[in-house]
């Protein structure tokens, strides 16, 4: 496990691994929005919250077709089901080194952007707790959105369609937690939701991924 | 005599026996045009006794008559859901190719009673809420529904090998129903709602008058049946297309 989860890091952040491409699009992102909504600074840090979580989800989704593409197309993935690793451990460890190389960073950058859109003192911490806390469901959700599609030619568009309604309750306990936490309002039940989310989609979710690499492996 | 004492045992599981193509094209067919007629018959009756003969409510005036038809579609549209997760279930445990056929025949027939759910809503909240549209409990987590509706049938069509897309769509169907309810509760948290509460409970407390729960009673068994028409007939074509496709392999394999 430990040797696949060191391959995968390897292959995300060498050369052509696309490893900065999430961070510069979240960059964009955030640098767009001050241009779309106005440069008003009372606007900008009540939306900062928001802006920053919804853009660290875009930027995630990004990578998710790659977590089993390249290893469907050159045939890895195959050696992966057979080996004597379960599937299903397979499926966590690359949603782990999903989540190292793309929701880490992301989450260490937040706050550096959240300066960019005047986010209130007090919500820095707060966001970053949020995101680490609430970043891994994202990954773990959308590697099961990528077993779903891995045989597909054009799976990315339609993986777009079936992952997002599926993050609807992270963004929301995520975000009212970095908003809560902006406001200097008590955080504590959407942070235990948010926890318990992510808890209970990185327990559950490699099953139904498993289940839906096995059928597309057939 | 041990084909004798054999056939009491296979009726015992008499509802896998539609689970045979056969069958159930056999009794669907015949069951079709009476469920469809009692649908047009139940729709026809409940819902111009709700629009012509019921009095208009004294805040809402006539727009409350648009209760016979959003309500039903509503309700519908959710219990859709409930259904093709019964029928993945099924097809996932028994491999049986009619229920997941059905699932499939499902999908559709529930996005559009979300959407008239959605629009009706909509066309009533512009006079009583003064909004089109709120973001509503309630409303946001149809809208939601919605959205997995169609990544469902998206996921459908996108893939070319029938059975690989019915074993798909049935593991997205739920996990997708498991995320469906963790979002009606999410979004009961996001924020509190403008909408009213349940319009019908199976308790005899009604919070609707007599008047206007009779002629709705009428209309949602009428919306029922609708549906179960509707997804016969999707299912049965189904069924016929995948004749048709293993007679054309046939012919061409020869």
């Amino acid at each position: 496990m430990i040797a696949l989860l060191r391959r995968d890091m390897a292959v995300a952040t060498r050369a052509g691994g696309g490893f900065g491409l999430g961070l510069a699009f979240f960059l964009v992102m955030v640098v767009l929005v001050p241009l779309s909504v106005g440069p008003d600074t009372g606007v900008l840090s009540r939306i900062a919250p928001g802006i920053l979580w919804l853009g660290a989800l875009l930027a995630c989704l990004l990578s998710l077709d790659r977590i089993f593409a390249l290893d469907f197309e050159d045939g890895s993935l195959d050696l992966l089901a057979t080996a004597p690793l379960p599937l299903e451990g397979a499926v966590a460890i690359k949603a782990l080194a999903h989540w190292l190389t793309t929701g880490l960073p992301l989450t260490l950058m937040a706050p550096l952007l959240g300066v960019l859109l005047n986010l209130p003192v007090p919500g820095y911490g707060w966001l970053l707790v949020s995101l680490a806390l609430g970043t891994p469901a994202l990954s773990v959700i959308g590697a099961f959105g990528a077993a779903l599609t891995v045989g597909l030619r054009r799976g990315g568009l339609l993986l777009s369609l079936l992952v997002l309604p599926l993050y609807v309750p992270t963004l929301i306990f995520g975000a009212e937690v970095a908003r809560r936490g902006a406001e200097g309002m008590p955080v504590a039940t959407p942070l235990a939701l948010l926890a318990g989310i992510s808890l209970g989609c990185a327990a559950l979710i490699p099953f139904a991924a498993a289940a839906a690499l096995r059928v597309n492996l057939r | 005599m041990q084909r004798n004492t054999g056939a009491p045992i296979s009726r015992v599981m008499s509802l896998w026996e539609y689970a045979n193509p056969k069958k159930f094209m056999q009794v669907s067919g015949a069951v079709l045009p009476w469920v469809g007629g009692l649908a047009a018959a139940c729709l026809a009756i409940g819902l111009s006794w709700g629009f012509f003969f019921t009095p208009d409510d004294f805040r809402q005036g006539s727009t409350v008559k648009i209760i016979y038809i959003h309500v039903p579609a509503a309700l519908m549209g959710i219990n859709a859901w409930l259904m093709m997760l019964v029928t993945s279930l099924i097809w996932l445990v028994r491999r049986h190719h009619v229920s997941a056929l059905a699932a499939k025949a499902a999908a559709p027939v529930g996005l559009v009673m979300t959407v008239i759910a959605l629009a009706t809503g909509a066309i009533w909240g512009q006079p009583m809420w003064g909004t089109w549209w709120a973001w509503d409990p309630r409303l946001t987590s149809f809208l939601i529904l919605g959205l997995f509706y169609l990544g469902y049938i998206a996921l459908w069509s996108a893939i070319d090998n029938p059975d690989t897309a019915a074993d798909l769509t049935a593991v997205l169907c739920l996990v997708g129903s498991v995320f469906a309810l963790l979002s009606r509760y999410a979004v009961l948290f996001w924020n509190q709602g403008l909408h009213q509460g349940a319009s019908l409970t199976v308790t005899q407390d009604n919070p609707i008058s007599d008047v206007f729960y009779w002629p709705l009673v009428t209309s949602i068994s009428g919306f029922v049946l609708l549906f179960l028409t509707l997804v016969l007939i999707r299912t049965r074509t189904e069924i016929r297309r995948r004749r048709l496709q293993a007679l054309l392999n046939r012919e061409r394999r020869t």
